[in-house]
Parts: structure tokens; C-alpha cells; sequence
């Protein structure tokens, strides 16, 4: 009854894994930008880009399944953009009751979003799977995130899994007593309201457990010598096939985001 | 049906692939205090959840007074037994004690009257009557560990189910605790390492090992047996 | 997901890029004037306390209670987190916890993430706060003050980041205003209910168990006087901004273009060859069956070479 299953990082000894993960950060997050950049109806660079993180994906060894049921996350938040379909003037493809039509210029914003998304999520999975969270804290470190940001960030990380471990035990401790009487005439579950304030009462206890640990934390941390101040070890250099693989990515991303602006812009 | 607890050929196996029960069968006649031994990992407490349904049955029977422990008959299994996780904390999750003992028989749905009789009742048993109206929070872990007795106690099981009763409690309040469950009139099974415990208290044990039931018989017997202890990792 | 209560994690691909750096800049800004706060109140504290809290409520988003028919209500835990700590300790806390769920769990977009990191951290934390402290000031410290303001503040800073939200994304010509507002809100008038019944629960149990915490909470943050007010201009500036741009979505509408416009104004520098077509590829169809093939002899390539070295490997 670990959290473990929490963590999305899979072991791996694919050349994606081997890749720095600041070159990994950069490269994902200059990737995402150029997603967003790229035009609406600019289909074949989303092609491009497309098959860019699939074959990123086919190298780091997961296998494209999982890629897929990861990147699903996305999908709900499709809906918000569904109003485009009939909401942008442009040529009818398809007229609906109500007075409504879905036009060419609604159906093209529409896709180029959720495909945008989507691949973007992949992006990002990619990271996240092929990067322990270590790694990844020391290349927000070496991108200037502020070093007492990066030491409470490496603080959660390590207690997240404490903490949910935490909830799992109250909330599989509430099911244990969930229970119906035995006389059929009365309804089991009690008032919303009632449920909803022992689900505030988990909140609460574990809000002050924390505080408490937190104290004891501080206290191991000043047992230790620490005084405030965030120290670690200089990072290793990049290799040159990690400056090699930096620069011919964001030579590529840049020269087909200029395409596409030039081409649909 | 003489049998409040009637487990055959049980067998989980949990997602990573470790298998932390197999073939598991086990009765447990009315009125029985079964003690559960075995190394950390033996599948005590997977064993333990399986009693009401928290872990989902995979393969074999488990009936609790007579219920088959699965879909609709969930909700039912869950008042018959009274199942007491090791850390208290994690059972008292209320603003109050009160809130916390009255959390079964309020989920039942029983009138505000029997509610508030339950509670009483459960906190008298556990001789914490006068603790109603205490905020949890600031308890001993002796003092939770009885109300989180109680929380059960209150729901009327047919079963008590404990899992390490006395870890973490000082000499003086593992006593209190001991004495108070051999006061109750219940059936119960508890997993525990605390050997002491376990041949004062319960008649009869069954010992496991790498999810299997490996012994299981009197407890001055199996508590006698230098060798069967040494070979589960129990030496006294 | 297990911790995703509410469909607010605006993905990558839903907002244009100048409204997600104007976010971020805003973001970045505010983080900065907390740390400094933060660190002046809890010293070498901080790290600890902040990550560890970090980490709770990233946990106890994950407390749920059956509302009805399957569906259930959650925690966020901004308001939560402004109640027991006050306000700029309650930012970097949901910061930390937004960047995770990021990072980590693809909830919520990276280059978007100044833009949730806004909604979720900032302006949940500011609305929370002036919620409370109307309450505190109207009941004269009393505990219907306490009780009322912790349902209220949790409603409030779901249901006004909801909006932020959806004003975002209208902005960004993902979603129209006039659905996006009322739809946006309209589910977040709902789950803003669970969050401030779930706050409610947590407060009075905090309230038993601990009072001092509330008190230091209510005190440390006197000094902030112009917090609450911020709040109270976040809050009402989208309470009336929202409907008003719900009922003329062609005002936002024009907003956006002007963004658009913007960015046209910067692309003379790119289009050097603006009219140009490149042999062959004048089409736009010849050019994306091109694409397609490219990519798919790019994907086919890496797939074959994944092959070859495996085959190397094993042998």
C-alpha cells in the first residue's frame, strides 16, 4: 500500500534516459513553445513536430502505448474548446439545428489546439518518465530557479510520498467503518454535510501532522549543521554529445517554426 | 454455522506481481481470540484487509457470519468487523472523540438517540468515558489506541480485528490494553510480534510465512516450539 | 487522475503565447514578494515547513467525500492553506504543488504553468485572505467569523480562479467568453461548495485541536493590510469583469485580435519572403503529404535503429 505508483519515472538505459536532464528541460520546454508558436492550420509542421517526439518516444524504449494512455490526461480539457467549432465565422462545412454551423475556420482552430495539446503532453511525459525527479531538480537548479525554491521543492518531493501515504491509510481507515446496519430502515452514508466534514477533518489532522513533522525535520536539519543556507555539490559539464543533440534540436525547432510562420502566417 | 470468520483457498496477488497471499484457509469459530504471527512481509495485514473488503478478493471464499464478502454485501461486512489499524492516527481522523467513536453508527444511519447510547457504551468499555468530549489530537498514543478500539466497538462487530495492538505503547499502557481485551465478550483476531501478549491473551495461534499459513494450533504449543519459531524469523 | 479535482489545469496548446507570459511575468513577481515575506517570518525554517505543507496538500487533494451519484468533492487547498498560514506562505506552498502536478503529472501545462501557478497559487491565496478578513472584520473576531469565512473562502477561491481561468482562456481565442464564462463558473459554483465544506471541516478540527495556529495565522498577517485589498480588487474586478465579458464576448474578442495583431506586427522580421512560395511546395496539400512522408520515414528511421541496436545488444 506504497505511493510508489506515484512516481512516473521508469527505469530505463535508452539514450533518451542517458541525455542530460538540462538539455532535456530546455529541449521539452523550447518544443512546447514551438507548438504553441506554429500557426492554426499549419498541419505539416504539426506533422513534423509530431513525429519528432514519437521518435524521441521509439528511442527511449517505453514503447508508444504508454506514451499514448499518458498523453490521454489532456484530453478532458478538449471541451473548452469545442465552442470553436461553431462560435468562428469562415466557410459552413456542416449546418446544425439551433441555427449553429460548424465552419472550416472553427474545425481548423479547433484541431490545431487539441493537437497542440497533445503533443505537448507527450512532450512532457517524455521528460517526466525518462527523468528521475533528482535529475530534474538539479537542472532547475543549473536554469537558475532560486535555490531555496529548488531545496523545498526536493523537501516535497521527498515527503509527497509520506503524506500519501498518509491519506491512503485515513481514507482505507474511513471505508473500514463505512457499514450498513443490519435493520434495512435506515440509509447508510449519512448527510453531505457530515461527509463532507470528516473529509475535513482528514485535511485538518493531516495539515497539523505535517506542522509537527515539519518541527522534527528542522530539527534533524539543524542536527545535521544546516543553518539556512543551501549548499550542494557543483553539477558534472555536458558531454558533447549532450551540447551536439541541444543544438541540432533547437536548430531544428527554430527552423520549422520559421517555416511555418513564413508559409502560414 | 458455528463460524463468524470462514476463509478458503484464498489467494492476492497485488499489481507489482508480489505474492502476499496464497491458499489461505481459515476458520474462526464465535468467541475465538486468534492470535496472527509472522515476519514483516508474511501478508498479516493483507490477510487482515481482505476481512472486509478493502483489498478485493482475487481468488477463494471469505464469508463473515455467513455474508460472502464482496459487491452488495459490502456495506454490511463492514459493520460486522471492527477493523483497528495499527497507527491510531490514522483512525481518528474527527475534531473530537465523540465525532470520531459516533463515525460507524452515524454512517449507519441510526437515530441520533442510539448513536449517542452506542458511543457511550464503546467509551465505557475502554474505560474512556470521561475522554467524550477531548480533542484526539493532544491523546497519549495509549489513550488513542483505546478509542480507536472504541470507534469499532461502537459499530456493534461481530469480529474484532486488530493489527499490532500494542506497538508503540509503554509498559504501563500496553497492560492497560491487554487487560481490556481479554475483558471483551468479542471475537477477535490480532496480528502482532509481541509474543508476551499473544500467549497471555490468545488461546489459539496461527502463524504465517511468505503469505502462506505455516502453523496453526494452540498457542502454548506453537509457542513451545523453539524450532518452528526460529524458522519464521519469531525467536523469543 | 487520483488528485485532479477540478478541470482547471489549463494544458499546453490553450493559451496564446502573450497571454501566457504576461502570467508568468505576474507570477514571478508576486512568488518573489512572497519568499521575501516568508523568509523574514519563518528564517531557516522555511524550507522544512514549506515543503513538508507542500507535500500535504498535494496529499490531501487527494481527500474526497461522496457527494452524489458517483461524484465527489475535493480539496484544493488554497484557501486552506491562507487560513492556517496566511497569505504569501500560501502562494509558495501552491506553487510548489501546481509546479509538481506540472512537472510531474502532466496536470497542467509548462509553458502555461505561470498561468496556473496565477490562478491556482495566487489568486486563489489573495481571494481567500480578503474573504477572511471581511469576515473577521464584519463578526468582530467571533467564531461564526471563523466558521463562515472558511466555507466562504474556499467557494470564493474556486469559483473567482475559475474565472481568472476562463477570462484566460477567452483572451487566448481558445474559448469564447460568453461560454467559457457562465460554463466555467457555473461548474466551479459547484465545486467551490465541496472546497468550502472540506475547508470548514479542517478549520474546525484545527480550531479543537490547535487555536493557537489560527490566532498566529490572523496575526502575523495584520501587517499586510494591502493583501486583502488586492484581493478584494482580484475578486470584484473579475466578479463584474466576467459576466460583463460573457455578454459582449465581442469586447474580448477585440482584446484578443489586438493580441493577434501584435503579434502580426512583430512578423515582418520573420517573413523575409513573404510571398514566396518554395517550389513544389506552393500547395498546401502537396506540402503536408510531404510532411507526412518525412515524418514518417524520421519515426520509421529511430524505429529501426531501436531495432538494430537492440539486435546487437542481445546477440
Amino acid at each position: 500500500m506504497h505511493a510508489n505508483f506515484l512516481d512516473p519515472y521508469q527505469e530505463g538505459t535508452s539514450p533518451v534516459h542517458r541525455l542530460d536532464a538540462r538539455i532535456k528541460l530546455i529541449l521539452v520546454i523550447a518544443f512546447i513553445l514551438t507548438s504553441a508558436l506554429t500557426p492554426a492550420g499549419a498541419w505539416p509542421i504539426f506533422t513534423l513536430l509530431l513525429s519528432l517526439v514519437l521518435s524521441a518516444e521509439l528511442l527511449s524504449d517505453l514503447g508508444i502505448v504508454f506514451f499514448m494512455k499518458r498523453a490521454l490526461l489532456a484530453l478532458p480539457f478538449v471541451l473548452a474548446a469545442l465552442p470553436l467549432l461553431v462560435t468562428v465565422d469562415g466557410v459552413v462545412l456542416l449546418a446544425l439545428p439551433l441555427g449553429l454551423s460548424i465552419t472550416q475556420q472553427g474545425l481548423e482552430r479547433f484541431i490545431s489546439i487539441s493537437l497542440r495539446s497533445w503533443i505537448s503532453v507527450q512532450a512532457a511525459v517524455l521528460l517526466a518518465s525518462t527523468t528521475t525527479f533528482p535529475e530534474i531538480l538539479h537542472a532547475m537548479r543549473a536554469l537558475g530557479l532560486p535555490r531555496l525554491m529548488v531545496a523545498i521543492i526536493g523537501l516535497m518531493w521527498r515527503y509527497l510520498f509520506v503524506m500519501v501515504d498518509e491519506v491512503l491509510r485515513m481514507l482505507r481507515a474511513r471505508t473500514a467503518r463505512s457499514g450498513e446496519s443490519e435493520f434495512s430502515g435506515h440509509r447508510a452514508g449519512g448527510t453531505i454535510f457530515w461527509r463532507s466534514q470528516v473529509a475535513g477533518g482528514m485535511a485538518g489532522s493531516l495539515f497539523l501532522r505535517s506542522l509537527e513533522r515539519s518541527d522534527r525535520i528542522y530539527h534533524a536539519m539543524l542536527a545535521r549543521g544546516y543553518d539556512g543556507e543551501i549548499r550542494s555539490l557543483p553539477q558534472p559539464g555536458l558531454r558533447p554529445v549532450d551540447w551536439l543533440v541541444l543544438f541540432i534540436v533547437l536548430l531544428l525547432l527554430l527552423s520549422l517554426l520559421v517555416l511555418s510562420r513564413i508559409l502560414w502566417g | 454455522m458455528s463460524c463468524v470468520v470462514e476463509i478458503r483457498d484464498l489467494s492476492f496477488t497485488y499489481p507489482d506481481g508480489h505474492k502476499a497471499l496464497d491458499h489461505i484457509t481459515l476458520d474462526l469459530a464465535h468467541g475465538e481470540k486468534v492470535a496472527l504471527v509472522g515476519p514483516n512481509g508474511a501478508g498479516k495485514s493483507t490477510l487482515l484487509l481482505h476481512l472486509n473488503g478493502i483489498l478485493p478478493r482475487q481468488t477463494g471464499e471469505i464469508r463473515v457470519s455467513g455474508l460472502d464478502v464482496s459487491g452488495k454485501n459490502l456495506g454490511r461486512v463492514r459493520a460486522l468487523v471492527g477493523l483497528v489499524f495499527q497507527s491510531p492516527d490514522d483512525q481518528l481522523f474527527s475534531p473530537t472523540v465523540f465525532d470520531d467513536v459516533a463515525y460507524g453508527p452515524i454512517y449507519q444511519g441510526l437515530p441520533a438517540e442510539e448513536v449517542r447510547q452506542r458511543v457511550q457504551e464503546a467509551l465505557e468499555r475502554v474505560k474512556m468515558s470521561e475522554y467524550s468530549s477531548r480533542v484526539s489530537h493532544h491523546l497519549s498514543v495509549g489513550e488513542k489506541k483505546r478509542i480507536a478500539i472504541a470507534t469499532v466497538l461502537s459499530m456493534k462487530p461481530a469480529v474484532l480485528v486488530l493489527d499490532e495492538p500494542t506497538a508503540g505503547l509503554d509498559p504501563r499502557a500496553r497492560r492497560t490494553l491487554i487487560e481490556l481485551l481479554r475483558e471483551l465478550p468479542i471475537t477477535m483476531i490480532v496480528a502482532s510480534h509481541d509474543l508476551p501478549m499473544v500467549r497471555e491473551l490468545l488461546p489459539r495461534t496461527v502463524v504465517m510465512d511468505q503469505g502462506r499459513i505455516v502453523a496453526d494450533g494452540p498457542t502454548a504449543t506453537i509457542l513451545s516450539d523453539p524450532d518452528l519459531l526460529a524458522r519464521h524469523g519469531l525467536e523469543q | 487522475m487520483l488528485y485532479s479535482p477540478a478541470p482547471m489545469h489549463i494544458p499546453d496548446g490553450f493559451l496564446s503565447i502573450p497571454v501566457a507570459i504576461i502570467l508568468w511575468i505576474l507570477s514571478i513577481a508576486l512568488i518573489a514578494i512572497a519568499f521575501r515575506r516568508v523568509s523574514s517570518d519563518l528564517g531557516e525554517r522555511e524550507v522544512p515547513v514549506m515543503g513538508v505543507l507542500a507535500a500535504a496538500i498535494f496529499a490531501g487533494q487527494m481527500l474526497n467525500f461522496s457527494v452524489t451519484g458517483g461524484t465527489s468533492g475535493h480539496l484544493l487547498g488554497a484557501a486552506l492553506a491562507t487560513i492556517l498560514l496566511g497569505p504569501w506562505a500560501s502562494i509558495l506552498v501552491l506553487t510548489c504543488v501546481v509546479g509538481i502536478q506540472a512537472l510531474i503529472f502532466q496536470d497542467g501545462g509548462l509553458v502555461v504553468l505561470g498561468a496556473n501557478i496565477f490562478n491556482m497559487a495566487i489568486v486563489g491565496s489573495f481571494v481567500a485572505y480578503a474573504v477572511v478578513r471581511l469576515f473577521q472584520r464584519l463578526s468582530g473576531g467571533r467564531r461564526w467569523g471563523i466558521i463562515g469565512g472558511s466555507f466562504a473562502a474556499g467557494w470564493a477561491s474556486i469559483f473567482i480562479a475559475a474565472l481568472a481561468c476562463a477570462l484566460e482562456l477567452a483572451l487566448s481565442g481558445t474559448s469564447p467568453a460568453n461560454i467559457a464564462v457562465p460554463a466555467m463558473g457555473g461548474i466551479h459554483a459547484l465545486i467551490g461548495i465541496g472546497e468550502g465544506l472540506i475547508t470548514l471541516g479542517a478549520v474546525t478540527l484545527v480550531l479543537a485541536a490547535r487555536p493557537d495556529l489560527l490566532k498566529s495565522g490572523q496575526e502575523h498577517a495584520r501587517a499586510t493590510v494591502w493583501v486583502w485589498v488586492t484581493g478584494g480588487l482580484i475578486t470584484l474586478v473579475l466578479a463584474v469583469l466576467s459576466p460583463l465579458a460573457s455578454s459582449h464576448p465581442d469586447g474580448l474578442e477585440w482584446v484578443a485580435e489586438q493580441a493577434g495583431f501584435l503579434e502580426k506586427a512583430r512578423e515582418p522580421g520573420l517573413s523575409i519572403i513573404p510571398d514566396y512560395t518554395f517550389p513544389g511546395i506552393s500547395n498546401e496539400a502537396v506540402a503536408t503529404i510531404l510532411a507526412g512522408i518525412v515524418g514518417s520515414l524520421l519515426v520509421l528511421a529511430v524505429a529501426l535503429l531501436v531495432a538494430y541496436s537492440r539486435r546487437r545488444k542481445s546477440t
